[in-house]
């Protein structure tokens, strides 16, 4: 990792799992003090955030558009609200050992699959691997028959449709329209409490930054170069005697755990996980996070999901009409005029800044800089 | 209190007159009516309800009518020259400080002046007896509906008497059926006749009747016949026919729930493939896919819309034409959108799907939106025409309803079309140029560019098209282009870019896919087998149905 990048990466992770905390503890109303919404806010936008770095690195790198990883998030959101369903126990409105939706669904004893999730250690375990093998079942037939480029997209846009419908229904035994809510406890710990907030939040911050430091790494290996190159040439790549569809796989494995972590600290949080996390709409948003903060950087990604997000939640409670037409022209402006998101066009400015600056002090050695854009698949 | 016999008397001697004034037509009143006419105003219940049976069974059109005047409360009692007797109201008035009304006589309604409101008592019509009317005046109006010169409404009344299977309705249906030559009128006549004659016949009778209605695959005998066929008290024969019939009318049901989910899924086809059409042309010439397509057929629906509201309020004599003209217009303005869009942005970023798909996924956002902010959330209401609503019935049990007949119609017509274009007119010929190798049609002078706005505006008016016949068949409301944009897609993917044929094949076959495993499967996990049987079949055939064969690697 280069030099600068590790400084920043520092100085990242203090503000936002050291400072932000502390800040918390600060008496409401004190200077800096940042409330217990604002920090429950940021807790997701942090999830968020670990999901766009996943998406990053399947786009940005390999040139994989998934126009589905809603269905990976919300497999990691319900796989931990399922737990935390279990753990409610008979405290619940009804009373009864089963969550509330299956009395309401006259559902009698507590279906199989869920049995597991009594186990908090399974659960962990759960949450990446039921949307990383889930990821690898769908990723190795598509791959294994090269379905690439738009086809792809489409087939997830399909999946996430698919996957949609089906947590719909009552009959799955997973809440239906109305999802996983209502959560009393994780693992003991009262969720109303804003230490267990507090905590969750670190325990994202700290999350967030091990999955950066981990797709840095891929990137930085050769197995990352590869991915590069098989986004900007496949055909290159499968004749000098690589499987593309081999490092695809395994990219897209990557990121749809990474995406089910995401949702697993998002269930808690948010405090309910519905259906409407998984579909059509929330899938592509979030591609649309890591096009506005800059594909093929990370970071990028990472800012993408955080201004994204705050921009939604500002827009939706001010102005709800506009937000769908906002959210349709970033899709628009963030591929016609920052085809390399705000990260790319601070980087441009930035450069003709310098080269400005340099021009003045030097006239002779202003030379032509060399162009930021990158090639694109 | 006025004594019964003087009403009697009275009643005899004012019917008698009125017999003599029209010689030709009253007949003379049986005892029997006489005594039930007195009955009528008098204060028992139960014998004022016989009177109205006695006077019903008359079927006399004017004493049915003269029922429907008790019914209303517009039949009065008044003393006149010594005598009660009974008067039908007409118009009240005011005339000074009086209200007065035109009265006429029960029966033959010859008017007999005005007279005030005091002077007549009303014949109160109460829960009861507006009851025991009713079967009358109804037999009264359905005798009336089986001489409707509209064939529709005479096999409404012809249904409507099987449903009630009342003995007394035999003699009409029997006589109707010699009159009827309508085939699907006589179909239900046959059937209304055969159910009373179940409900009430003779054994003999029931019989013929279950035999009959299984030669009639009479859907609706089912449950009258398994009662029969479950009663201990019925004759061998009679259970065995009843049997027999089920079986047949189980079997004609399967036949025609085949037929039915056929048509169904070649009606979905059909609008899959007016959606996907214009997807894949467009596809196969720029390698873009437009997630806008399905807000374009959104346009063509509103257009639709907007065309309805416009006749309505400028030329209401005409609205049935009104679709006439809707289907070029949301042709126009979706293809005008689809132009600006091309133009606009799509052209800047030629050889970059990926990106295209997210833009036009935005554009697409931005016209639902702009949708909703402009013709609000909730749907709108878009009528059908009334050449367009009812249906053609082909066989017993099933009637193909007009709208999927045109939108049927209409898909083969823009496949027509659209084979024309392509293999007949000399545009088609730079489409499938530029579709093949777009470098080395443009060096030989081939404008790409206008090959590629023309084609996209031709694909997006086709999704217009779509639209405007959805209005027919669906609801139209701003996110109508979401519920079908995707298995357009997969259409696309499962099609393979460069046939026309893929298209067709794809369309047809998940159109009729869907439709057949729905109800095994519900709608829900049907969509899901959709999907995973096109992964499935991409594993076979990773470039869909007809892919073009080229010595490119990348294709």
């Amino acid at each position: 990792m280069p030099k600068r990048e590790v400084v920043a990466l520092g100085i990242a992770a203090i503000v936002v799992a050291v400072v932000l905390p502390l800040c918390n503890l600060l008496p409401s109303g004190a200077p800096l003090a940042v409330s217990n919404f604002t920090l429950n806010l940021f807790g997701k936008f942090l999830t968020y955030a670990i999901l766009a770095l996943g998406l990053d690195l399947l786009w940005g790198y390999a040139g994989v558009l998934s126009l589905g990883h809603g269905v990976f998030f919300g497999l990691g959101a319900y796989a931990m609200g399922m737990h935390l369903m279990l753990e409610i126990g008979s405290k619940s409105v009804y009373q009864s050992a089963l969550p509330d939706f299956m009395v309401w669904n006259q559902v009698k004893s507590l279906p199989l699959f869920w049995w597991p999730f009594h186990s908090a250690a399974f659960t962990l375990v759960a949450i990446v691997l039921v949307p990383a093998l889930f990821g690898f079942a769908f990723g190795y037939l598509a791959f294994r028959s090269r379905i690439r480029g738009v086809y792809f997209s489409i087939i997830t846009q399909a999946l996430a449709l698919s996957a949609w419908l089906v947590f719909n229904r009552n009959e799955m035994n997973l809440g239906g329209t109305n999802g996983l809510a209502d959560f009393k406890t994780i693992f003991g710990f009262p969720l109303s409490q804003p230490a267990t907030q507090r905590g969750l939040y670190v325990v994202t911050a700290l999350t967030l930054i091990a999955a950066y430091v981990l797709c840095r790494w891929i990137t930085l290996t050769r197995a990352g170069k590869v991915l590069v190159a098989i986004r900007d040439s496949e055909t290159r790549v499968l004749f000098s005697g690589y499987s593309p569809a081999a490092y695809k796989l395994f990219v897209f494995v990557v990121s749809a755990g990474l995406a089910g972590v995401a949702g697993a600290l998002y269930a808690p949080q948010v405090g309910i996980i519905t259906p409407a996390k998984i579909g059509v709409l929330p899938s592509i948003e979030m591609v649309v996070w890591v096009a506005a903060g800059g594909r093929g950087t990370l970071y990028g990604a990472v800012l993408g999901a955080f201004g994204v997000n705050w921009i939604q939640s500002w827009l939706t409670t001010s102005y709800p009409d506009l937000w769908l037409l906002f959210l349709g022209g970033l899709f628009m402006g963030a591929v016609l005029f920052f085809p390399d998101g705000v990260v790319g066009a601070l980087g441009r400015l930035g450069a003709r800044a310098r080269r400005i600056v340099s021009r003045r002090a030097d006239p002779a050695a202003a030379t032509p800089s060399v162009s930021l854009g990158r090639p694109t698949p | 209190m006025i004594s019964r016999s003087t009403v009697f008397l009275s009643l005899v001697a004012w019917l008698a007159v009125g017999a003599a004034g029209h010689a030709a037509g009253a007949p003379a009143p049986s005892s029997e009516l006489a005594a039930a006419l007195t009955d009528l105003t008098g204060d028992d219940a139960d014998k004022r309800e016989a009177a109205v049976t006695v006077i019903g069974q008359t079927r006399d059109p004017k004493w049915i009518q003269f029922l429907s005047a008790l019914r209303d409360g517009s039949v009065y009692t008044r003393r006149h020259s010594g005598k009660t007797e009974l008067v039908v109201g007409g118009t009240k008035a005011t005339k000074g400080d009086q209200d007065v009304i035109d009265i006429a006589s029960a029966y033959e309604r010859a008017p007999l002046g005005t007279v005030p409101l005091t002077d007549l008592k009303e014949v109160p019509a109460d829960r009861r007896l507006r009851l025991a009317i009713k079967p009358f005046l109804d037999a009264d109006e359905t005798k009336v509906q089986l001489a409707d010169p509209d064939p529709n409404v005479r096999r409404g009344a012809a249904v409507k008497l099987g449903n009630q299977a009342v003995a007394t309705a035999a003699p009409v249906v029997e006589e109707a059926l010699k009159k009827e030559s309508d085939r699907w009128v006589r179909h239900a006549l046959a059937e209304a006749l055969a159910l009373t004659h179940l409900a009430n016949g003779t054994p003999a009778q029931r019989t013929a009747a279950a035999h009959s209605l299984g030669d009639l695959h009479s859907e609706s005998a089912v449950p009258a016949l398994q009662r029969l066929a479950a009663d201990t008290a019925a004759s061998p024969a009679e259970r065995a026919a009843a049997v027999t019939a089920i079986r047949a009318i189980e079997r004609w049901g399967l036949l025609t729930r085949t037929v039915e989910t056929l048509f169904q899924g070649a009606s979905l086809a059909s609008i899959l493939l007016l959606m996907a059409l214009g997807l894949a042309v467009v596809f196969g010439l720029m390698g873009v896919i437009n997630m806008a397509h399905g807000e374009l057929m959104a346009l063509g629906a509103y257009a639709t819309f907007v065309v309805q509201n416009w006749f309505r309020a400028v030329w209401p004599s005409h609205f049935d034409s009104y679709f006439l003209v809707a289907l070029p217009v949301s042709f126009l303005v979706a293809a005008a959108v689809g132009l600006v869009l091309e133009r606009g942005v799509i052209r800047f970023l030629y050889g970059r799907p990926l990106e295209t798909l997210l833009l036009t996924w935005g554009a697409s956002l931005i016209i639902q939106q702009g949708l909703r902010l402009w013709f609000g959330a909730a749907n709108v209401d878009v009528s059908s025409p009334s050449w367009l609503s009812g249906g053609v019935p082909v066989m017993v049990g099933l009637t193909l309803p007009y709208n999927r007949v045109f939108i049927i119609g209409l898909a083969t017509a823009a496949v027509a079309a659209m084979y024309w274009l392509l293999f007949r007119t000399n545009a088609g010929l730079r489409i499938r140029a530029v579709t093949q190798n777009r470098a080395m049609s443009s060096c030989l002078g081939v404008r790409a560019g206008v090959v590629d706005a023309t084609t996209f505006a031709f694909g997006a008016g086709l999704a217009g098209l779509a639209g405007c016949a959805l209005t027919q068949i669906g609801n139209v409301g701003p996110s109508l282009g979401q519920n079908y944009i995707v298995d357009s897609f997969m259409v696309v993917v499962t099609g393979g870019v460069g046939k026309l044929a893929g298209t067709i094949l794809a369309s047809a076959g998940l159109g009729g896919l869907t439709k057949g495993i729905e109800p095994a499967l519900g709608a829900v996990f049907g969509k899901v087998a959709i999907l995973v049987g096109v992964i499935l079949f991409l594993q076979r055939r990773p470039a869909g149905l007809f892919a073009t064969r080229g010595r490119n690697a990348e294709a």
